[in-house]
């Protein structure tokens, strides 16, 4: 069987005055990426910053767009010029660094508002699912709440909810424990390692090691654009190949 | 002790004490001479005209603004560049002069333009040809604030809509929502909170403005005001009267949107 996510030769440049460019510089941040996410598998992206991590991330579901390169969720292209991009963002949920929770609307709202704009799907049926998805991350008592009365761990859980509630066939997590305080990452974490043990496709990118050892299948290693090395958690970390990889692995243990 | 006091008297707002006192006194002023209570009689017929030119111009102008700030903020090139050509053309233009210009060039040109539209059912003799004064001043002067006061708020639209945080943007794409799902269900509710001092501002702003449609003739405080301080040479008493008129509708709402703004703030703060 093919894998679920299909990433070939990805190529994405940022002219100036795009992200982190000096005048004139271009900047490639993706450089020829080549990647297969299996369907419920976990695979767990490091990297520098600038290594083009989250753009690859936000490639899969289009919030970029390519210069060249193909990738596919399933038998949908996303690259295409006429891709089906609602459908390709219903396959594929994306949870973000900065949550970015509607900020005008309630919790419950948060999560019921996609099923029924983009679903069509009864408001008091998205209410009920929603109420079920807040109750699964443990947000049941919150559900009137406004994002900005909630911590930054609830706001997170709520997002991912949110992400839960299109009952999408991969997620794509950017990022999703570095605007956390410390005590609150572990909340966050739970509700992701129980994702993957439920059997979700995620693509995650994140420096925690916890969560690497307890629920990847796989880490990749990028840098500069380039997919560096590639393979089980304990391997990475523990006896890494690449020189780039063990300069990488000692900052951040 | 000292110190107390000198906190208490530094809380209060002087400059409303102040206003407050010299509405009291004008007040108490008009009462006990006559020919004042006349004036007052007298301008506060055009109370009605001041207050339906200003609130029609500007329920008007919030649409046409509306409109043109979701232009130019558009993805579509086109759109852009028209709404920001307009924006900069009336904008470029003293109000008193878009007022002249509506009123004496617009008016004769939307006759014309009307006529061209309609000339087989005049032809036909169903209907009476356009002329200018199909258009009363009033109309004229309403027609010519809107389209003012649409560019303006035009711009606090703009602003409020790149005011919301890019991410929600990205958030209701990532959940499959379209481009205009996203700017009608996430961009605008909260562009339009953030801007909702700014856009009542606009209508005092208007109120105060609406005084110009008076070069046209039309009956409003200011232009009744004229009248009859050129006929009596009453021109202290009656301009007091004038200026009372406009203090009490101008400071009363903009009292109204310093609380608006006091509870937005505290809202966001919460």
């Amino acid at each position: 069987m093919s894998a679920f996510i299909r990433i070939r030769d990805a190529v994405k440049t940022f002219g100036s005055p795009g992200k982190g460019a000096r005048p004139g510089e271009v900047v490639r941040a993706l450089d020829g990426v080549t990647l297969d996410v299996d369907r419920g598998e976990v695979v767990l992206v490091i990297g520098p910053s600038g290594s083009g991590k989250s753009t690859l991330l936000r490639a899969v579901n289009r919030l970029e767009r390519l210069d060249s390169g193909e990738i596919w969720i399933g038998e949908d292209s996303v690259t295409a010029r006429r891709a089906d991009l609602r459908r390709i963002r219903e396959d594929a949920g994306m949870v973000f660094q900065s949550f970015n929770l509607f900020a005008h609307l309630s919790i419950l709202e948060n999560v019921s508002l996609a099923p029924r704009l983009v679903r069509k799907t009864p408001a008091a049926r998205a209410r009920d699912e929603a109420a079920a998805l807040l109750d699964r991350v443990g947000l049941s008592d919150k559900l009137d709440r406004l994002p900005r009365q909630l911590s930054g761990g609830q706001q997170q859980r709520a997002a991912i909810a949110r992400a839960l509630a299109m009952s999408p066939k991969a997620l794509l997590f950017d990022e999703p424990t570095s605007a956390l305080d410390p005590e609150m990452i572990k909340e966050v974490l739970d509700v992701m390692t129980g994702l993957a043990d439920e059997g979700m496709t995620m693509m995650v990118v994140s420096h925690e090691m916890g969560f690497a050892r307890a629920a990847a299948d796989r880490v990749v290693f990028m840098d500069r654009g380039k997919i560096v090395e590639q393979g089980s958690p304990d391997r990475i970390f523990t006896e890494p190949k690449e020189e780039r990889t063990r300069d990488f692995i000692r900052h951040i243990l | 002790m000292k110190n107390k006091v000198a906190a208490a008297l530094g809380g209060v707002p002087w400059w409303l004490v102040l206003l407050i006192g010299l509405g009291v006194i004008s007040v108490g002023t008009a009462l006990a001479d006559a020919s004042y209570r006349v004036i007052f009689g007298a301008v506060a017929k055009g109370f009605g005209v001041t207050m339906t030119v200003a609130v029609v111009s500007y329920a008007a102008s919030l649409f046409l603004g509306l409109a043109l700030g979701l232009a130019r903020a558009s993805r579509l090139r086109p759109l852009r560049e028209a709404s920001t050509f307009y924006i900069e053309l009336v904008r470029g233009l003293p109000m008193l002069v878009i007022l002249y210009y509506i009123a004496f060039v617009g008016a004769p040109a939307l006759a014309g333009a009307l006529n061209a539209l309609m000339s087989p059912l005049i032809r036909l003799g169903a209907m009476e040809p356009f002329q200018s004064r199909s258009f009363s001043f009033a109309t004229r002067a309403v027609l010519a604030l809107t389209l003012g006061y649409a560019a303006f708020i035009a711009e606090i639209f703009r602003a409020g809509i790149e005011s919301v945080d890019r991410g929600q943007v990205e958030a209701a794409y990532a959940l499959g929502m379209s481009h205009s799902q996203a700017t009608f269900r996430i961009v605008l509710p909260q562009a339009v909170r953030n801007v909702l001092p700014a856009l009542a501002n606009e209508f005092v702003a208007i109120i105060k403005d609406s005084a110009l449609v008076s070069v046209l003739g039309v009956q409003d405080i200011t232009q009744i005001g004229k009248v009859y301080a050129a006929s009596t040479f009453k021109f202290f008493e009656t301009y007091n009267v004038v200026a009372f008129f406009y203090l009490c509708l101008t400071v009363s709402l903009s009292m109204l949107v310093r609380a608006l703004e006091r509870r937005l703030g505290r809202e966001a703060r919460r």
